[in-house]
């Protein structure tokens, strides 16, 4: 049998682990030490380092609110497996998560606990709106429900009734490109979105030729009472 | 369920007890009503319960605008040994909605009465804890009457990115 020899590419694999071996071992000098630092050390900021291991490393609230709590614990089966970015770890106290998501309809009564649970979350926090009802109030809008964007900072809108695992999946994502600092997606810009993050005046709700009526009545103005 | 004829013997037995209490019997699709006077609900829920009624299945209320009186508050009783069920309806209006408490007979129906106040307004005279249960104790009006605005928000789409609120703001 006859024994072929040719010589490696210099980038391949093998010559660069002989190399590395040669460089621990004080085989390694000179121009040659040079090069090899430059191929296998990456400068970076503190911030970036710090961003990209935070985007790597959520951990998620265990905390659902409706049907599309049945969708959220999918993520972590192995069907769109979360644990591949390293975001499987629910904790079951906001002390020890960095993200919430809100997982279906927000009633009135219900916004005031979950403002306190997102309140006890350490710093950095995020948070997801997941599905039609948290976001928009979906099918729901009427006066029981609160948009999630009233009373905390959403950061990525999960749309769908509900969404599935792969949307959830896709927003989060978004949500890493975002914590690992990449551009923001600019929807407010895009869409001239002003007033969509506070409750609106009286004079606004009545001289309004608003689609849909307001759930904040003035005192005394409700009918049925 | 009782039948037709049934229904009308068992509002006739009920009659005789408490002079007055039936006011209407209605039975339709295969459904047996008894419309009873608001301040007979104790004596004729203790009449059916001791022929066998035992079971409180569900205690609701109803809106019936714009007919009057406007607010319903059905009973559905069962009897669990021939699995047979009668419904009892008392009318009260919306200017004086009140109705004798079941609770004594079936303490289950300390929640369902509960919820009737809380949607409909319906207060329970004898109830041992007439609250709110499920809006926010602060909560104006009553909003499972016909008459309450379903309220909303604005939402902002794509149909109405140009023309929604918060364009020209």
């Amino acid at each position: 049998m006859e024994i072929k020899r040719e010589k490696l590419d210099p980038s391949d694999f093998r010559v660069r682990q002989l190399q590395a071996r040669d460089m621990l071992r004080g085989d390694l000098e000179g121009e040659e030490l040079d090069k090899f630092v430059e191929q296998s050390v990456m400068t970076t900021t503190m911030s970036k380092a710090v961003s990209w291991s935070q985007g790597n490393s959520i951990y998620p609230m265990t905390f659902g609110l409706a049907c599309c709590a049945i969708e959220m614990m999918s993520i972590v089966g192995m069907r769109v497996d979360i644990a591949r970015f390293g975001w499987e770890a629910f904790r079951a106290s906001p002390r020890q998560a960095d993200l919430l998501i809100l997982s279906g309809r927000v009633s009135v009564k219900m916004a005031p606990v979950i403002r306190r649970i997102y309140d006890q979350m350490l710093e950095p926090k995020w948070a997801i709106s997941m599905g039609a009802c948290c976001s928009s109030m979906g099918v729901f809008n009427n006066y029981a429900l609160v948009p999630s964007d009233k009373f905390m900072p959403i950061d990525v809108h999960v749309p769908g009734c509900p969404p599935r695992p792969e949307a959830l999946m896709h927003g989060i994502l978004r949500l890493r490109d975002k914590i690992q600092g990449h551009p923001p997606d600019g929807w407010r810009e895009r869409y001239d979105a002003v007033g969509t993050e506070e409750v609106l005046t009286p004079e606004q709700q009545r001289g309004s030729e608003m689609d849909a009526a307001i759930n904040v009545y003035p005192g005394g103005d409700t009918a049925g009472a | 369920m009782p039948d037709a004829t049934g229904l009308e013997l068992i509002a006739h037995e009920l009659r005789e007890a408490n002079d007055g209490s039936i006011l209407q019997t209605e039975f339709r699709r295969g459904r047996a009503v008894l419309e009873i006077a608001p301040e007979h609900v104790p004596a004729v829920l203790q009449q059916l319960h001791d022929k066998g009624y035992t079971f409180l299945a569900s205690l609701h209320g109803v809106d019936y605008y714009p007919d009057e009186p406007r607010l319903g508050v059905l009973y559905e009783l069962m009897d669990m040994r021939e699995v047979d069920r009668i419904s009892v309806k008392a009318r009260v209006s919306t200017e004086d909605p009140r109705v004798p408490t079941a609770t004594g007979l079936f303490p289950g129906a300390n929640f369902p009465e509960r919820e009737v106040y809380d949607m409909f307004g319906v207060v329970f005279d004898g109830h041992p804890d007439m609250r709110r249960i499920l809006m926010p104790e602060d909560f104006e009006g009553f909003p499972q009457r016909r008459d309450f605005p379903v309220g909303g928000e604005p939402v902002l789409f794509t149909y109405n990115e140009e023309t929604g609120y918060g364009k020209d703001q």
